[in-house]
């Protein structure tokens, strides 16, 4: 039997039993090692007759690699072994809780405020802002409603002044003042924002959202009014029909003026806006008043639109079921939880407004 | 204004029901506010007689009366009204029933421990009468024979309350309205019979209208009647005024105010005998007084229309009459007054009295100056009729003429504004219905405003006039059109929203809160800015516009720790006000975090949240909404309000100049304060208009993608510094070396104590070093050391830790 033989079937027996990590790295070396078997054989391969040296040379070379894939093969066995081991060991209760993870949520008034300028912007509207603190002609007399006219009693003003010249604005409406100033004709702007009346009890907060919409064109009537709003609110409320009744009332910055109303009905205690017989009051609108188009140098006799302006808070409390208007502005920890949005909704119009 | 159909019935033919009476009146823009049923409720006041009272065994002023409610039932009620005796028949209440003035409802209740079942009313609970002193009296030939029987006559009449626009003085009286009802097409006006008055006797009271400047009362008529018998008013005239809601008195003041209500003329009536020479009406002189016929005791300032005689002022115009010469039962000569007042004064007068009454509310919006004659006349009538006495002619005086008013109208802007169309016959239809004169000129309507419509002006009144009554259901929509020409946010608003979102997805809840503020709280945040007051809060805790949210928001942290909540993230995004004029007012993100990071968790170690947790929230929203953070400058500048030691300032860049956030610990004195209590309060602020704006898209903001795939290494230093260096300015010097090389520096450990020098501490930093070109070999790696070592020893003074 030769050399090679010997080595292989004795290397084959050691390496059938069961070995530790350790001896089978020393079985490893004492074959490949810098002196090993199978290495001195290889340092033979020189020295020998060279018609045998090619048969040798193949046989090694094939001991060397059933000898190597073996180890290899038993070397993995044991490292995975091991791993199943130590795996026994980690094993946790996985129903422990996971780490907590807080994300803040969006106030139902910014959401709303999204979803309005979403559905306005579709239709062409851009946004404007104007400041909380106004003058008085911007809020008043700019907008038809001169000193001592009786429609003064329908705003309770906070004023900065004792002259009443520096005020909280009362509405949006001065925004439409100072969109028209700043501007040239066509107009189309919505303006959401703060507005402040002294006014505070139940169903009142001295500070309150309201959106404008101002559109100034050379034709524009009112069938364009209630073409709007009509597509505001069923866009807003995300319903197919929706009841819709426009009511004669007065602002002094508009006429003819209108109140619109909205049909719902009262299903299991819950507000359902759309049909029913019960009317539900939800905007002021009309047509801009020629004395306004004057005081901000449009030429009525060439320019006519419409002016709206809508309770946001009031918007948000309908389509989202929430009954006192207090609580949006007392920051109750639970409250902000439990009606705020994910930040991650931003109301689109092709994903939809509200999931 | 209250109004009922039966009243209505006696202006308009009609044959509807009231059902579509309702709709028809909201649906011309007369809004229906409110429908009531009179005696609702009201079976349940039952007139009573008392059999016996005892003292209250536990209260002196309280007895305890046996009550005689009928049907052989005997009640025990508490009283306290002196007046509470054997005998007295009177208005018992029965539990449940709700008290109209108080609008409370009766319960069964102990008082000091004795049971009262019910209560006896005074006339003022039941809102019959101003007497509020002990229970009502009633007489006992009338009521002895209704023990039981319910005290208010049941009614069928609904009361509807209309809610009327200040430009409709017209319809504060029930003609105005049925005249509006019959235009729209919902039945037919009747035409009042003229009552001409049979006078007998000549006006003796001399008066006369002051001619003054910015005189308020520019017409006064007038009619004197002798010999009257002033009454209780007859029954169907108290049926009336109750129906809507008033209150009867006497037949004379309740014909004043029947003819009010009916035809929109206030009148007023004098007891002729009390007024001394005659009457004036003047400008009052500052500090002239009278006593209002509510009591109360007026001081006058200069230039208010009153109605005077020899002896003083007797009454505001328009406003409120005096008692000195207000009528009473035994009064035997009456002056009847029908007076025009403008609008501006009675408004001022009113305004700095503060008093309303339903004179000035009609005045103040402007009655028909033509009514003078015709209110007088249907006044005066009903007096001789219900008391009897002799008429005088009637007086005007006069310091104006009304002049009537004709305006030109343009067919065609109707369908210009409306969008539909109506004929032309169809509009003069409508305006003659409503009271105008139409006469038709090429193409022009010629119109003669009546003169009970002060309200209409120009043409675009008549356009109203004609779309309210054709009805605004005819309005046909026009679908919009989805089309723009303009992008519906600007960037700076693109920018607040995106900021809003940013903020609330790091964990914070977002609360919108007043933007004014208790200036108590206030002083604490407002830094350098002044305080700007509100003339005229609600309360004095919401006194000035907040000059910071922080004034506001840390209450609501308050509240929220004090509802149990430990670990709180708010956040507001909202106007600061800088100054009290428009336009002084900046957009702030401002954010309060509480308590710990982790708390009570079997996998995190517990520690309070901090200055790091903060300024980690800044930053990255800052990177998220586009600003580069290798530019960010950050010093320990801050308003006293945070913690002098743990916040800083953050600015885009070193160069410059204004502050884009502040972050830190709130101060511990303030918390002490408003006693604010939690193991760490970090707050922040971010200025949205000092963030610079670029026209660039974000995409065009950034680098070409350059990366390399060439070998990186890191090394590890440490370094000891002066206590004072920054770290931000050991980066600075390091990223500085060589920006090619140097791709990642990360300060891993700041340590001070043992070992290390006093005033000094060390500062690990690990170093990433990759180059674009090549893979580093060892020397060139101990060139880039050696250089970083050298660099940092050299600017800042440091030595390398060996």
């Amino acid at each position: 039997m030769s050399n090679l033989k010997k080595i292989k079937d004795e290397f084959l027996l050691k390496l059938e039993k069961k070995l530790s990590l350790s001896e089978i790295n020393e079985i490893k070396s004492n074959l490949f090692g810098k002196n090993g078997l199978i290495s001195s054989e290889f340092k033979k391969i020189g020295s020998i007759v060279e018609n045998e040296r090619k048969k040798f040379a193949s046989d090694l070379n094939l001991i060397k690699d059933e000898l190597q894939n073996l180890i290899n093969f038993k070397i993995d066995e044991i490292q995975t072994e091991e791993i199943n081991k130590k795996l026994e060991k980690e094993k946790v209760d996985i129903t422990l809780p996971e780490r907590t993870f807080i994300r803040g949520k969006i106030h139902p008034v910014s959401q709303t405020i999204d979803e309005i300028s979403s559905i306005f912007s579709e239709i062409g509207f851009s946004v404007e802002e104007g400041p909380d603190v106004e003058n008085e002609y911007n809020n008043f007399t700019a907008l038809n409603t001169p000193d001592n006219h009786p429609a003064r009693d329908m705003h309770d003003t906070f004023y900065l002044d004792e002259k009443k010249e520096k005020l909280l604005r009362t509405h949006t409406s001065p925004v439409q003042i100072r969109t028209m100033l700043k501007d040239k004709p066509p107009f189309k702007i919505i303006a959401p924002g703060r507005t402040y009346r002294s006014d505070s009890d139940q169903t009142h907060s001295p500070m309150f959202h309201q959106v404008e919409g101002l559109h100034i064109d050379k034709d524009i009537n009112m069938g364009h009014l209630k073409g709007c709003l009509n597509y505001f609110i069923k866009e807003f409320f995300e319903v197919k029909k929706i009841r819709m009744r426009f009511r004669p009332s007065h602002f002094p910055f508009t006429e003819p003026s209108a109140e619109v109303d909205i049909g719902y009905e009262i299903k299991d205690g819950k507000i359902v806006i759309g049909e029913g017989d019960k009317w539900l009051e939800i905007l002021g609108c009309g047509m801009v008043h020629p004395n306004v188009l004057k005081n901000v140098k449009v030429d009525p006799a060439k320019f006519q639109g419409y002016a709206f302006g809508i309770g946001i808070d009031r918007l948000a409390m309908l389509k989202y079921g929430i009954n006192d208007l207090r609580a949006f502005f007392d920051c109750d920890y639970r409250w902000l939880n439990h009606y705020g949005f994910d930040p991650l909704d931003v109301p689109t119009n092709y994903r939809g407004l509200s999931r | 204004m209250k109004i009922t159909f039966d009243w209505l019935k006696q202006h308009l033919k009609i044959n509807s029901k009231e059902k579509d009476l309702l709709e028809q009146l909201t649906n011309i823009g007369l809004e229906v506010e409110t429908i009531d049923n009179l005696s609702s409720g009201k079976e349940l006041f039952k007139i009573a007689r008392i059999v016996k009272t005892e003292k209250h065994p536990n209260a002196d002023r309280l007895k305890v009366c046996d009550v005689d409610v009928g049907k052989k039932e005997i009640k025990k009620v508490v009283c306290g009204a002196p007046n509470a005796r054997e005998g007295l028949i009177t208005i018992y209440a029965t539990p449940g029933a709700v008290i109209p003035k108080t609008q409370t409802k009766l319960v069964v209740s102990k008082i000091r421990d004795v049971i009262s079942h019910g209560m006896l009313c005074s006339e003022s609970e039941l809102n019959l009468s101003d007497v509020a002193e002990g229970i009502a009296e009633l007489s006992k030939s009338k009521y002895q024979k209704k023990i039981g029987k319910n005290y208010f006559s049941e009614s069928k009449t609904n009361t509807i309350d209309l809610s009327i626009t200040p430009n409709r003085p017209d319809c504060l009286g029930l003609r105005g309205i049925a005249r509006d009802l019959a235009a729209s097409g919902f039945g037919k006006l009747i035409d009042l019979k003229e009552k001409k008055i049979k006078s007998n006797i000549k006006p003796s009271l001399k008066v006369k209208i002051n001619k003054e400047k910015d005189q308020g009362c520019s017409a006064f008529g007038s009619c004197l009647i002798k010999n009257v018998k002033n009454t209780e008013s007859p029954q169907w005239l108290k049926d009336k005024l109750i129906s809507v809601g008033q209150k009867p008195i006497s037949a004379i003041v309740d014909i004043t105010n029947y003819v009010m209500l009916d035809i929109n003329r206030p009148l007023h009536a004098y007891d002729a005998d009390k007024i001394e020479k005659g009457l004036i009406i003047r400008n009052s002189k500052s500090g002239e007084e009278f006593t209002g016929l509510d009591n109360k005791n007026y001081k006058l300032e200069k230039d208010m229309c009153v109605i005077s005689d020899a002896k003083g002022v007797l009454g505001l115009g328009g406003i409120i009459g005096g008692t000195r010469s207000g009528t009473e039962f035994d009064t035997k000569n009456i002056l009847l007054e029908s007076a025009y007042f403008k609008p501006r004064s009675i408004r001022n007068t009113a305004k700095k009295l503060s008093i309303e009454t339903d004179a000035k509310f009609r005045f103040e919006r402007g009655i028909d100056p033509l009514s003078i004659e015709e209110g007088l006349n249907i006044a005066a009538s009903l007096v001789k009729e219900i008391c009897g006495g002799e008429i005088s002619k009637i007086d005007i005086q006069k310091t104006e003429n009304y002049k009537i008013k004709k305006i030109s109208f343009n067919p065609n802007l109707f369908e210009k504004i409306s969008g539909f169309k109506i004929s032309d016959k169809e509009m003069i239809k409508i305006l003659e219905d409503l009271g105008f004169k139409c006469k038709k000129e090429k193409k022009y309507f010629s119109l003669t405003i009546p003169s009970w419509r002060p309200d209409i002006t120009q043409e675009i009144d008549i356009v109203e006039e004609l779309v309210r009554i054709s009805g605004y259901e005819k309005i046909k929509i026009v679908d919009p059109i989805k089309e723009r020409t303009r992008s519906t946010l600007t960037k700076s608003q693109k920018l607040f929203h995106f900021l809003q979102r940013s903020i609330a997805s790091k964990g914070y809840l977002e609360a919108i809160t007043w933007s004014f503020s208790d200036s108590n709280y206030n002083d604490h945040f407002k830094g350098k800015y002044e305080d700007i007051r509100i003339v005229n809060p609600i309360s004095s805790e919401l006194n000035v516009l907040r000059n910071s949210i922080f004034s506001n928001l840390i209450i609501y942290v308050r509240k929220n720790l004090d509802r149990g909540f430990k670990d709180l993230s708010i956040f507001e995004i909202g106007p600061i006000f800088t100054g009290p004029n428009p336009g002084e007012q900046n957009t702030v993100i401002c954010g309060l975090s509480s308590g710990k990071k982790f708390r009570l968790s079997w996998i995190d170690e517990e520690r309070d949240i901090d200055v790091f947790d903060v300024k980690r929230d800044v930053i990255q929203t800052l990177v998220e909404a586009g600003y580069s953070s290798d530019k960010f400058f950050i010093d320990d500048k801050t308003p006293n309000y945070y913690h002098p030691g743990k916040s800083g300032r953050l600015f885009l860049n070193k160069n410059n100049d204004q502050a884009i956030a502040y972050f830190g610990e709130i101060h511990p004195n303030i918390l002490k304060k408003i006693d604010i209590k939690t193991e760490s309060l970090v707050g922040f602020e971010i200025f949205i208009d000092n963030l610079k704006l670029t026209d660039k898209t974000l995409n065009n903001q950034k680098r070409k993608f350059d990366v390399s795939d060439f070998q990186k290494s890191e090394r590890d230093f440490a370094f000891i510094v002066s206590k004072d260096l920054k770290a931000q300015d050991l980066i600075n010097v390091i990223s500085s070396i060589d920006q090619k090389l140097i791709s990642n520096i990360r300060v891993f450990d700041v340590y001070e104590g043992e070992n290390i020098p006093d005033n000094q501490k060390s500062i690990a930093i690990n170093i990433t070093i990759q180059s674009y070109k090549k893979t580093l070999n060892d020397n060139d790696l101990e060139k880039i050391n050696n250089l970083i070592i050298k660099t940092v020893e050299n600017k800042t003074g440091a030595k390398i830790r060996s």
